[in-house]
Formats: C-alpha cells, structure tokens, sequence
C-alpha cells in the first residue's frame, strides 16, 4: 500500500520537473541556457518517473508475478541509456550551435571566443 | 583469447539481465534462452573484441566499478539534484548571468574525460560546450557566472563541478 503512494509521489515530482523544463524553453533567451533546461529538468524527471515504473516492477514481482522483473530491470536500463545519451546529445547540439557562430546572449565571458580567434 | 573470453562473458551476462522471467531455472530463465544468449554471445565475442578491449584491462578491476556506483549515487546525486534545484529557480525567476569559462581539470584518458564532461553536464547551471583535445580542457557554459571566479584563469574547477575530478581521477585512471 505504502508503494502506491511512494509510486504516486514520484510521478507527481517527474512530471513537475518536466513542466519545468518546458516552462524553461520557451523562457530562456538563447540555445544554450534552453540547453540547461532541457537538460537538468528532463533527466531528474525522467529519473523520478523510470523510478516509479521500477517500484511498480519490483512491487509485482515481490507478489509473485515474475513478469515485474522484466519491467524493473528494461526500465533500469533505459534509465542508463537516458543517462549517457542525454549529456551526450547536449554537448554535441552545444558544440555544433558555437561552431556555426552563434554567440551566447547576454554573456559575461566567453573564452572558447578568444580561443577559436587565435587559432 | 583473453580478450574474446570476456567479451562473450560481458554479452552472456548482459542477455540473461535482459531475458529474466522467461522460464524456471533460478527462478528466472528458460533453457532455450541461455543455450541462444550463449550462442549469440560467443558469436558477438567473436566479432567485437578488438573494440570492446582496446589498450588495457583496468577497467576491469570491480573496486573502480563500486567506486563508480558509489560516485553516482552519492556525490553526483546530491550535485544533479542541487541543479535541478537551481534550475528550477532560474526557470521561475528568469535570472542569468551566463558566459563560456574554461576549466583545466587535468585528466588524462579519453573515459575520464567523458565522464567528466558528462557529469558537468547533468549539474548545476553547467554544461559542457567543447574540449581540447591537446590539454583536455573543458569549456563549460556556465548559467550563473560568479565575480570571483573570474579572477584566476582558467577558472578553478572548484566552483563548476566541486569534488567531481577528483572521483573520476578515482575511477577512471
């Protein structure tokens, strides 16, 4: 019984952070601050989400279904996947936007600048 | 040969965590599913070592992988979740202070250096824009740059990812 609350309480924390994150990209002045957001809301949200799907598994699993244990352990594994493509992905879209010369908004320093001039 | 070994080990182990609940052996598989997993495994092993095992076995030593675990469930949660914190801050109250700092961790391998740029970037307002290959520096796009950070260049990687080169020093090198 105590599960489906835990279960509950960690949907409502996921799909708070990915509101968040929502809310962010369309605030956020430039690509790499939407970056931020996209970023660090959708990964803890997707974290508390895929953890409510893991205690959903290992809840049915414990009474006796050995079909929980497929869902505990894929969703385990999707969550790695979301753990390294996600950063991954970033710094590539990162990295690809200041090549092709978009300058970050408002910024305070900007020493990959500097260095890409004197090359 | 030894390379072939833990290859189809790696695979054999991988395909059973992933087959679970198909049968009774342990409580867990079936045969059939072992006796294909073993097959594709050896045949995987056969095809992958030499990518699968490029220079040297260190990574193959379970004190880096407790390490490792223990690095993501305690310093690297507690940096995500403080990010997520922040982040959610700067979403509602809409204030930046972006710009681009470069840091020079000092880490020598290929492994140590993604995952440092990666945990950089699942932390707080940081996220990691381009490496040098050279000197592997890192150029970190920060959210909330910090006046006296600014002083000392590069920037001291202290304030952007704390305690963080000093685990993946631990675990990767």
């Amino acid at each position: 019984m105590i599960a489906t609350y835990i279960i509950y309480l960690f949907m409502g924390i996921g799909i708070f952070f990915m509101l968040l994150g929502g809310i962010g990209l369309i605030r956020f002045p430039d690509v790499y601050t939407r970056l931020h957001a996209g970023t660090k809301c959708t990964t803890f949200g997707s974290i508390f989400l895929t953890l409510s799907v893991v205690i959903l598994g290992l809840k049915t699993w414990y009474l006796g279904d050995v079909n929980g244990s497929v869902l505990a352990i894929h969703t385990i594994i999707a969550l790695a996947a979301i753990l390294i493509t996600n950063p991954t992905g970033a710094h590539a879209i990162a990295r690809a936007a200041h090549r092709s010369g978009v300058k970050p908004v408002n910024a305070v320093v900007d020493d990959l600048e500097k260095e890409e001039k004197k090359k | 040969m030894l390379a072939f070994v833990v290859t189809s080990l790696v695979c054999f182990l991988t395909y059973l965590f992933l087959t679970t609940g198909s049968g009774s052996i342990a409580g867990l598989w079936s045969i059939e599913e072992i006796l294909l997993g073993l097959l594709l495994s050896l045949f995987a092993g056969f095809i992958s070592q030499n990518i699968f095992i490029k220079d040297s076995y260190r990574m193959a030593n379970p004190k880096r992988w407790l390490l490792f675990l223990v690095y993501l469930f305690g310093p690297f949660f507690i940096g995500m979740a403080k990010a997520n914190f922040d982040v959610a801050y700067r979403v509602i109250t809409g204030k930046i202070n972006p710009g681009i700092v470069r840091i020079s961790p000092g880490i020598k391998t290929d492994l140590g250096i993604t995952m440092l740029a990666n945990s950089i970037t699942l932390t707080p307002g940081t996220l990691s824009v381009d490496v040098d290959e050279k000197t592997n520096d890192l150029y970190v796009h920060w959210i909330n740059v910090k006046e006296e950070a600014l002083k000392k260049k590069p920037v001291d990687e202290r304030y952007i990812c704390g305690s963080f080169p000093k685990w993946v020093r631990r675990i990767a090198e």
